[in-house]
């Protein structure tokens, strides 16, 4: 079966006054129906430009995608107009951010922010979407639904602002939700229970996801596959239990290396992974990881190494066999 | 990790209210926020306390109240056997010259327009301790200290990554030889691949120089590797303190298991084995705590009592002290 999305070397680019932000350099990934995509990165590894350029949603200029083919059910969604791309934005695919309160609008309803999605790509009635929207303000496990529509934003706590940001990216039965971040902002006790209603609303609706987050904990319980970004590059994929039990990205171990686990009662140093992650700016010739790198030999500093399977669907973008230390 | 040491401080019985007030010209106060009610604990010398809990629960509070940077309403703080709330001007600066705090935000707690030098010795030059050519020298051996170079004392902190102000801000608090350090959430806004880092240098510099922390954070995985001893605030009072292996391995507070299990653990296989306790609806304002046990609402054990009793703060075992009616 062909995958419900196809990424094929996405770049994108960021023309700023200090000159180039080299933010997506050439990332691609499959979704496939009903699968969870976890995407790891830390800030500025370009997970969250790599979700909005999908979705065409970078502001250009500065953005610009410069190469790439973002193929949804065979359609290559760079290549729609305006009006075409906004009919599946929010509806076939929806998106869900990190801050709930800067992406509603203050100044109306709960109500009718999501009555206005229900009636302009559904074609509701005004009751009909009403009515809409109270049962997916009750999905979403908002008590008092009937009520709470005539709230505003600020009338909700961070969690709950979350749940009616799910609600509404529901709201037209999406194919994909894309989550970018969607727990950071909340407390642990408040992510486990949005964490818990994604996986619930899952397996009730179907849909794919992919969840982007910085926090290597989150996907290990909800995705099937993970892709780990580093520098605009995705550096390691692998389905869920390979990334996490045989990760063969030196990256992707020192990530893993660098948390401390609430699981294990002895106490070992962190291992820490030396130095910052590189200016997009000016990134370097060879590999981007190269200079934290404990692996780097003299090609990593010279080529670049592109993204193979090593495995059966688990690939790497590294010279280096991390098992042996030794280059592949 | 010195178990049995001395009491390097020790705080009673400790209430910080903040008033609400109304109106501009004629201020009357209209309520309290209870941020802290009531907490007790001790910190021996070399020894690091965790403080943890949920954005509210007064742990920050907690840190700067100790510190004399908020006055207590009620309660003493003694350090060293010297009850710092009954101290005033120069008698309460010199005892701060052995208490310091490291903040969360590396961006918004350094001056923009000093230089890293000039902020590092700012401490030595206002307790007359060193200047001029004997406070650069400070500086630059304090700069060293942190992993940082001393070239760096004349940039400015714009120039810096956020672990990078991390560090400026430790040399910082270093500068005067404090006993005793308050980690106000120093990670939480750091990168992952950097929170190892600058909790490894915590580690090194308490071994080297004896240094006694207060490592307040919300991240339990990251508490629990730093502590020796870990205590669980909720809603202005602690709930649970025990040992770090004790707290985890056997944790009686509802509060703190339902806390534990809301971790995510990097591991997808105990992922997939975990039972998470969920807890209902979400932490209730300060305002107006609830009554009896101010957990009650939320708990999933309580019982008549809960509601009406507040639970005594008891030692269960030697060294593991809880307040929960219903843990044996």
């Amino acid at each position: 079966m062909p995958p419900l999305l196809d990424v094929r070397n996405l770049e994108v680019r960021f023309f700023t006054r200090d000159g180039v932000v080299h933010a997506v350099n050439g990332v691609s990934f499959q979704l496939h129906e009903g699968e969870t995509l976890g995407i790891v990165g830390e800030s500025g590894s370009g997970k969250s430009v790599t979700m909005l350029s999908i979705l065409r949603l970078i502001p250009q200029p500065p953005g610009r995608i410069t190469k790439g083919e973002v193929l949804f059910q065979g359609v290559d969604l760079l290549k729609l107009d305006e009006a075409d791309i906004r009919r599946i934005r929010g509806s076939k695919i929806a998106m869900v951010f990190q801050d709930p309160m800067t992406s509603l609008n203050p100044v109306l309803t709960i109500g009718r922010q999501i009555t206005e999605v229900l009636e302009t790509h559904l074609n509701m009635s005004p009751q009909e979407a009403r009515q809409r929207a109270i049962e997916l303000l009750r999905m979403v496990g908002i008590p008092n639904a009937a009520e709470r529509l005539n709230d505003y934003p600020h009338q909700f706590s961070g969690g709950m602002r979350q749940r009616v940001m799910i609600a509404m990216a529901l709201a037209c039965h999406p194919q994909i939700l894309i989550a970018d971040e969607p727990t950071t902002a909340l407390d642990v006790t408040i992510q486990a229970q949005i964490i818990d209603l994604v996986k619930r609303l899952r397996d009730e609706l179907g849909m794919a996801i992919i969840w982007i987050t910085h926090d290597l904990g989150v996907v290990a319980g909800l995705a099937h596959r993970v892709a780990v970004m580093y520098a605009g590059y995705i550096v390691e994929e692998a389905p869920v239990l390979e990334l996490y039990h045989h990760p063969r990205h030196p990256y992707t171990l020192g990530l893993l290396g660098s948390l401390p686990r609430l699981d294990r009662r002895e106490r070992r140093r962190l291992v820490s992974i030396d130095g910052m992650p590189p200016d997009l700016l000016e990134l370097p010739a060879g590999c981007p990881f190269a200079p934290r790198c404990p692996y780097a030999f003299d090609r990593c500093w010279e080529e670049n190494p592109r993204l193979e399977e090593i495995a059966p669907n688990h690939r790497i973008a590294c010279w280096v066999d991390v098992q042996t230390g030794r280059p592949r | 990790m010195n178990r049995n040491g001395q009491v390097l401080l020790r705080v009673e019985n400790l209430v910080k209210w903040f008033p609400i007030t109304r109106g501009i010209i004629f201020t009357r106060t209209i309520g309290y926020v209870h941020a802290v009610d009531g907490v007790s604990f001790e910190i021996r010398r070399g020894e690091t306390l965790g403080l943890v809990g949920e954005s509210g629960c007064g742990k920050s509070t907690v840190g700067r109240t100790i510190l004399q940077l908020h006055r207590p309403t009620r309660g003493h703080v003694y350090f060293d056997g010297i009850d710092l709330t009954q101290l005033r001007g120069g008698e309460l600066r010199r005892m701060r010259r052995r208490m310091q705090i490291i903040f969360q935000d590396p961006y918004a707690s350094l001056n923009p327009r000093m230089t890293v030098g000039q902020i590092i010795a700012e401490p030595l030059e206002i307790h007359g301790i060193a200047r001029g050519k004997e406070a650069r020298e400070r500086v630059e051996e304090l700069l060293r200290l942190v992993g940082l170079n001393p070239i760096f004392a004349d940039r400015y902190p714009h120039e810096f990554s956020g672990g990078q102000r991390q560090r400026i801000g430790i040399a910082r608090a270093l500068a005067l030889q404090p006993d005793f350090i308050v980690c106000d959430e120093p990670i939480s806004a750091l990168d992952v691949s950097i929170q190892a880092q600058i909790v490894n240098l915590l580690q090194e510099l308490q071994e080297r120089f004896h240094l006694t922390y207060l490592f307040i954070a919300h991240d339990l995985a990251m508490v629990r590797h730093i502590s020796d001893r870990v205590a669980v605030m909720y809603l202005g009072k602690i709930v649970e303190l025990a040992d770090r292996i004790e707290l985890y391995e056997n944790p009686l507070h509802p509060y703190t298991q339902a806390l534990l299990s809301a971790v995510p653990v990097p591991d997808p296989a105990v992922e997939a084995r975990r039972q998470r306790i969920i807890l209902r609806g979400e932490v209730p304002s300060p305002v107006n705590p609830p009554s009896g046990c101010r957990f009650h609402p939320r708990c999933p054990i309580a019982q008549e009592i809960c509601k009406h009793v507040e639970p005594e703060w008891r030692e269960i075992r030697p060294g593991h002290w809880v307040a929960c009616h219903l843990a044996a």
